[in-house]
């Protein structure tokens, strides 16, 4: 009689602890870019923490573009670009404000986390904390096309049409640096700002005819730098690093004018249902072995203080070989876009597009 | 019994209104409120016509409306020549097991996804694609030869694209017409030419008409392949939506340029039945 009551005893309490177990545990939604959560960190934090990881990959626009449709649903953590939250959460309110209280402060670079939080910041509230960062310039085949050096280069005689770049933001920016202009200073200043994107649209036009095509998507511009049918582009430091390990003549080359920098962050979506899963996300994350592996498989670093010694050498040699320190300092870190601005740029875009 | 009869018809139709309702009358009310909304400041908007007098103020649209709606109907014009025979060797020449696996061909590039073909003719037509190679080979060209990333290489894939679509209606409008009528017609001293201008074209007119309406949409509201085959200057119209409502945020323009669309679309659709004498109702059937 009495063992009996002793089992169901155990196995109320069993059960009690169970319950109590689940009712911690939750499902993070987890919006991100490809290689930011590799499976194996996933089953790791499965593992540690019983939350549940689903993961969706997207990039910037259609992270703001998804939440802004369900009004901050669907998602309990998001990973847009640092210069992207501010503006689309004073105009969308997509986002809800991060507790920094429940964040371990001490495993981030500090610099960094300053400065995103100062960017990330409206009506006196943070909304997001840095994760990984890295720079976009030109990725080009050294051997063929090694007089370029700069985003203007691109529009030399001897590599014509045999260039490729994005029809995007980061592209209106760069050629702008080159020019001599500098885009940031007009953030705040529509009138100057419209009149360097006039100057950059006829550059862009004149150019247009060395351009082979303007890639899309990653795997496109792998594709054509592989095969040989373009010799030089504009693209992300990780892309050049990674043609770099097929082709050692392709790399990356930080540009004269300085290679742009994007911080990619942590922000919680105005309607996540799994805050708590968030922040052990972030924090879990963040541990310096942790962000190695991601360094690993993303190939971008991270804003983990200390996580370099966890990163491989051949990540670290390519980095140091297209980022010498003048060049480390010569970054342009993207300030927060003013909402409005991407209108100007778009229509910008679309008269490059057309014209002939 | 009328009851029932009555109960039968309500279940029947339930899914139908549900579907025009929920996915295709609401949203559309709500993208035309969208459309007529301005934005003035942060999160600050008024109703006004802003957006469509920015498409019609703006020549750079308008060019891009014009080339989608030209291409569109270039490639339709191009599939129904090339589907024309093909579809009449199927339904009148090829018998029993050949005309099964004829139609099945046509079939065949469906059971994959658009972007798998798309991406199978830019393997084709690339610059270190097979056609290069193989015309390199043969001795006909000295260096590589760029077939991607212009307006043919676009063309050539909407039409590959919609085929089926105009295939499947022609075939089954030119079944359904009595041999016995094309061999009249020669007994009494017809040409071929005139067989086919008299009696085998009038036969098939609803068949084309609903090809060329499934294809010429098709084509309109394409938005992978002018993207993927068309290039530096491939501008198509469904492309600006795009872009106006996931990389601009600007879903008020974007939606403005939607609903120019739908009116393209039905306008275009409605001259063709008027230029044809055909009625929607005729050609569904």
């Amino acid at each position: 009689m009495k063992s009996k009551t002793l089992t169901s005893l155990a196995v109320l309490t069993a059960f009690g602890l169970g319950l109590a177990g689940s009712a911690s545990a939750e499902t993070l939604r987890l919006l991100t870019w490809g290689g930011y959560a590799p499976d194996e960190v996933v089953a790791m934090f499965e593992k540690e923490t019983g939350h549940k990881v689903e993961v969706t990959l997207s990039n910037n626009e259609e992270m703001i573009a998804k939440l802004r449709a369900t009004g901050g649903r669907g998602f309990d953590l998001a990973q847009p670009s640092q210069d992207r939250i501010a503006g689309p959460q004073a105009e969308f309110g997509i986002y809800k404000p991060m507790d920094l209280s429940k964040i371990d402060s001490s495993q981030f670079i500090a610099s960094m986390l300053e400065a995103t939080k100062a960017n990330t910041t409206v009506d006196g509230e943070v909304y997001g904390v840095p994760h990984v960062w890295g720079t976009s310039g030109l990725v080009v085949n050294t051997a063929m096309a090694g007089s370029v050096m700069d985003y203007t280069d691109l529009c030399n005689a001897d590599v014509a049409g045999k260039v490729t770049y994005r029809l995007k933001r980061p592209t209106l920016i760069g050629f702008a640096f080159s020019m001599g202009l500098d885009p940031f200073a007009a953030y705040g200043d529509e009138a100057a700002y419209q009149a360097i994107i006039d100057q950059v649209q006829a550059k862009l036009i004149d150019c247009k005819a060395n351009v082979k095509t303007y890639w899309g998507g990653g795997d496109e511009l792998m594709n054509l730098m592989r095969s040989g049918e373009t010799v030089a582009s504009m693209a992300w430091d990780t892309g050049g690093w990674k043609l770099n390990a097929d082709n050692a003549d392709i790399t990356f080359v930080a540009p004269a004018s300085g290679a742009l920098g994007w911080i990619d962050t942590f922000v919680l979506p105005a309607k996540g249902k799994a805050d708590q899963a968030a922040y052990d996300w972030i924090n879990f994350v963040m541990q310096p072995e942790i962000a190695g592996m991601i360094t690993d498989v993303a190939g971008n670093f991270t804003a983990s203080k200390g996580a370099d010694e966890h990163v491989s050498a051949d990540l670290k040699a390519r980095y140091q070989a297209s980022f010498p320190p003048a060049d480390v300092d010569n970054i342009k870190w993207y300030p927060p876009v003013p909402a409005g601005l991407e209108a100007l740029e778009g229509a910008a875009l679309d008269r490059v597009k057309a014209a002939n | 019994m009328r009851a029932g009869n009555k109960l039968a018809l309500i279940l029947l139709l339930t899914p139908l209104l549900l579907w025009i309702g929920l996915l295709i009358i609401i949203p559309h009310i709500d993208m035309f409120l969208v459309s007529i909304r301005e934005r003035v400041g942060v999160g600050k908007y008024q109703i006004s016509l802003a957006n469509y007098w920015t498409f019609l103020g703006e020549p750079l649209y308008l060019v891009t409306f014009a080339r989608t709606a030209i291409m569109s109907v270039l490639a339709t014009v191009l599939t129904l020549i090339i589907g024309f025979p093909v579809a009449f060797f199927i339904a009148k020449i090829a018998k029993g097991r050949l005309q099964s696996s004829l139609f099945l061909l046509c079939l065949v590039p469906f059971w994959v996804s658009e972007l798998v073909r798309t991406f199978g003719w830019m393997i084709l037509l690339r610059e270190t694609g097979l056609i290069s190679n193989l015309l390199q080979w043969l001795g006909l060209v000295d260096g590589p030869v760029e077939l991607l990333y212009n307006d043919v290489a676009m063309i050539v894939g909407l039409v590959y694209t919609s085929m089926l679509f105009m295939v499947v209606p022609l075939v089954t409008t030119l079944e359904s017409l009595d041999d016995s009528i094309i061999e009249a017609g020669y007994d009494l001293g017809g040409s071929t030419v005139s067989i086919t201008r008299e009696i085998i074209i009038p036969h098939a007119m609803p068949g084309i008409v609903s090809g060329s309406i499934v294809v010429f949409m098709l084509s309109l509201g394409n938005y992978l392949t002018p993207t993927m085959l068309g290039g530096k200057d491939s501008l198509w119209f469904t492309e600006l939506i795009y872009s106006q409502f996931i990389v601009r945020f600007n879903w008020e323009l974007g939606a403005a340029f939607g609903f120019m669309l739908l009116i393209l679309s039905s306008a275009i659709i409605w001259l063709l039945l008027k230029l044809t004498g055909q009625t929607l109702e005729k050609t569904m059937t």
